[in-house]
């Protein structure tokens, strides 16, 4: 119970956020957060308290796996730092890249494969998987 | 004919004795009651008395509770035995983490954009070694807590 009592402001903002399906569960002296926020700012705003509560995240006692809802048909922004997003023909990095979504540019959730990997389709008309952590839902 | 009356009028005295120094069920089931309500751990618990057949029913927190709801019952003068139909709630179920070729594949994909950093996987620990700048750090972290894994040792220097 003694990592609910360090994170309790984070606990306390998850539940604040609505994230749904949130489960907090402390094991082997690890505190495990999962959930699905809504929004990219939810999701943003847990881990400005998570990076508050342990400074560059170095205490290696959370995993906090919340990510954002999103169902086929969702538009989402390539929010790669510069640079074009891959689009692949499998998810996975090893798969050989089928497209390319540019930087800012708007892509289609199809589906999604898991947490890291979503099929897309770009506004070019190609498909294929790209990387989830650079598509933010809309 | 005398006899029978006098046999009866002393059974009769005899079984009126008898209730007489026996607990009532109620005033059983009230210091069970009493009993239980003094302990918060027994605190929600429900009583009831038949024929000195005390029943306990409930949720408990764990087996200790039950036992004790047992005992406190047992202890209570006149409770000739207790059916004990407390219940414990499961465990809830363990966390599941990803340990195995999956992961790897998951920190290979998520370390790709991140050349400074060296990341090895063992028994679901992804340990992370190597350097990032302090702006990428939350990012390549999003990434690494979505695979599931049971933990990450970031001993990044962060230039």
């Amino acid at each position: 119970m003694a990592l609910q009592e360090k994170y309790k402001q984070l606990i306390d903002a998850a539940n604040a956020e609505g994230i749904s399906n949130l489960q907090v569960k402390e094991q082997d002296n690890v505190l495990y957060i999962d959930g699905e926020a809504s929004s990219g700012s939810s999701k943003d705003k847990l881990w400005d308290i998570y990076g508050k509560l342990d400074p560059d995240f170095r205490a290696a006692d959370v995993v906090m796996n919340v990510n954002v809802a999103a169902g086929a048909g969702t538009k989402a922004k390539v929010t790669t730092d510069k640079t074009n997003l891959n689009i692949r023909k499998g998810p996975g990095t090893d798969q050989p890249i089928v497209g390319k979504a540019a930087h800012n540019s708007e892509v289609t959730l199809l589906s999604k494969t898991n947490d890291q990997w979503w099929l897309v389709k770009t506004d070019a008309g190609e498909e294929g998987y790209a990387y989830a952590q650079y598509l933010s839902p809309e | 004919m005398k006899i029978t009356k006098v046999l009866f009028s002393l059974l009769l005295m005899g079984s009126l004795f008898m209730t007489g120094c026996k607990p009532k069920d109620a005033d059983i089931k009230t210091s069970i009651e009493e009993k239980m309500k003094a302990d918060p751990m027994m605190a929600g618990m429900t009583v009831d008395v038949t024929d000195g057949v005390a029943t306990i029913t409930g949720t408990c927190t764990d087996e200790a509770c039950k036992t004790k709801c047992e005992e406190t019952a047992k202890s209570v003068k006149g409770v000739k035995s207790v059916v004990n139909n407390c219940t414990v709630p499961p465990p809830p179920a363990p966390v599941t983490v990803n340990t195995g070729d999956a992961l790897m594949q998951g920190v290979m994909d998520a370390t790709k954009d991140h050349p400074g950093v060296k990341a090895s996987v063992n028994d679901g620990v992804i340990t992370l070694t190597g350097d990032i700048t302090r702006d990428q750090l939350p990012k390549l972290m999003m990434s690494l807590n979505s695979l599931k894994p049971k933990k990450i040792e970031n001993k990044l220097t962060i230039k």
